[in-house]
């Protein structure tokens, strides 16, 4: 890439486009995305039921194809990249958290956190010593040897975002991921993703609650698959003037 | 606004003078309803009349210092016990907008609630930015933990209300396009432009039916938001 890395976006969509099913069934989930993702950007994406959030961040994830369009993370076209070097990018690059949190059932919350560092050729015994630190950061290291199914939903939500952040992940998606989540729990897993957009990564947010939304550095308004309206970045100063200055 | 109050409560910790009190409220509630000094001195002149503060003295620099009396810390006292009043809302500018953009020709109503779900989303950033720093102040445990505890409140008061709103913005929304949906004069069918989402009365294509269909809203046409409240109008509640 000729283009200083900070300037070039973790993630770049163009142009996208999905239509699910054909004929009469045929559904337009995103009609024409544009959206780049820079390093250290937290982006949240909000819009009604149906407008085609989760769509987009599969799609991003590289766990479903576009229509047309293109999708580059960290420089790679993963429309047109191969299935091997496709599979090493969403394990090395990408961590995803879902609304429904995928832990492997049979795995402690260590092995769930450790497994996508020793897929990608990590030694088990430093695999699971950053999958501790993960879930040290998350507030959740006695839970380590604890199996998804003697966790409450908050705390399997939480190791499945100690999974998702494990190893210095560059781009992080998640989709609802304060759904099961009390409000403070809420906000402490948003507090932590913002601090890794802060440390460097790049994050896309869904969420339907302004309250979350609100921790992104910009927020994206979609409706029927297109993005209609968004905030702009700001100096915090613009508001209350008086604090900030003193602060 | 309890200006009143609020130095009655500062001075309940001894006893100050006029730049001091407006300095202490403006920690307190991080500058968010600024004071300036001359209503810091008028607000004393009154306070002073009703008996609930006292002049005396002066500060080694020569400020005139007010204490609160024994009158004004009943009032204070009462103050406290007293639930805030609700049961006469204060005229809010945006109900007050929403209400008149129903049916009125011309206006866009999903237009004005997206301008303004912007708008309301983009506070709670700032807020937010805000809350994140406050909060690390008090992690950091500054030596004016009191005031950061207090400005902290105020922050998550101001973002508790902006998200009211928001919340409040999108349910309007989804309410237009639900009794647009449902109105005896719209048609059956959905825009062409949006045949697969028809099925989904909640997703946002609904309101491109009704009276006014052809526009979509969201694409900044200036007709079919004014439809959606049209149909609700039309239904004639
Ligand atoms: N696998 C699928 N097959 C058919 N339609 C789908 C599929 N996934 C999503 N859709 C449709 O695409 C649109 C967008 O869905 P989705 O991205 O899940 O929206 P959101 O996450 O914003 O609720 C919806 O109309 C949905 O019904
Ligand atoms: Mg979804």
């Amino acid at each position: 890439m000729s283009t200083p890395l900070a300037a070039q976006p973790v993630l770049r969509l163009q142009k996208l486009t999905r239509v699910h099913g054909s004929g009469a069934t045929e559904v337009h989930a995103l009609r024409g995305i544009d959206l780049d993702v820079h390093p250290g950007e937290l982006v949240a994406v909000m819009g009604p039921s149906g407008s085609g959030k989760s769509t987009l961040l599969t799609i991003a994830g590289g766990l479903d194809s576009p229509t047309s369009g293109q999708v580059v993370v960290e420089g790679t076209d993963i429309t047109t990249a191969g299935a091997k070097e496709l599979a090493a990018l969403r394990r090395r690059s990408i961590g995803y958290v879902f609304q429904d949190y995928n832990l492997i059932p049979a795995l402690t919350a260590a092995e769930n956190v450790a497994l996508p560092r020793e897929l990608d050729g990590t030694s088990a015994r430093k695999a699971r010593g950053e999958a501790l630190a993960a879930l040290e950061e998350m507030g959740l290291g006695h839970l380590a040897d604890r199996f998804p199914d003697e966790m409450s939903g908050g705390q399997q939500q939480r190791v499945a975002i100690a999974r998702a952040l494990v190893g210095d992940r560059r781009l992080v998606l998640a989709d609802e991921p304060t759904g099961a989540l009390d409000s403070e729990t809420g906000e402490s897993v948003l507090a932590l993703l913002r601090t890794r957009c802060d440390a460097g990564a790049a994050g896309v947010l869904v969420t339907h609650e302004p309250r979350f939304a609100a921790w992104a550095d910009r927020v994206v308004f979609l409706r029927d698959g297109a993005i209609v309206d968004q905030t702009v970045r700001s100096e915090a100063d613009s508001l209350l003037t008086g604090r900030v200055a003193e602060a | 606004m309890s200006i009143r109050h609020g130095l009655l409560a500062l001075l309940e910790h001894g006893p100050r003078y006029g730049s001091q009190l407006r300095t202490e409220f403006e920690s307190r509630t991080g500058s968010t309803w600024p004071l300036n000094v001359g209503q810091v001195y008028t607000t004393l002149g009154r306070l002073e009349r009703d008996g609930l503060v006292s002049q005396g003295g002066a500060d080694g620099a020569g400020h005139p210092l007010y204490a609160i009396t024994d009158a004004g810390r009943a009032e204070l006292r009462t103050w406290f016990e007293r639930p805030v009043d609700r049961s006469s809302p204060a005229r809010d500018e945006l109900a007050i907008k929403l209400a008149m953009a129903v049916g009125a020709p011309g206006v866009d109503i999903r237009e004005v609630i997206q301008a303004q779900r912007r708008h309301t989303v983009k506070a709670m950033q700032d807020y937010t930015r805000l809350k994140a720093q406050a909060l690390t102040a008090l992690e950091d445990g500054g030596p004016r933990e009191r005031d950061d505890v207090a400005w902290l409140l105020v922050l998550e008061q101001l973002i508790f209300q902006t998200e009211a709103e928001a919340r409040w913005l999108d349910h309007c929304e989804s309410r237009l396009i639900r009794l647009s949906a449902t109105a005896p004069a719209a048609p059956a069918t959905a825009h062409p432009a949006a045949p697969a989402t028809a099925s989904e009365p909640g997703a946002g294509a609904g309101v491109r039916r009704g009276p006014g269909a052809g526009v979509g809203a969201g694409d900044g046409g200036g007709g079919s938001g004014g439809a959606a409240g049209g149909g609700a109008e039309g239904r004639g509640r």
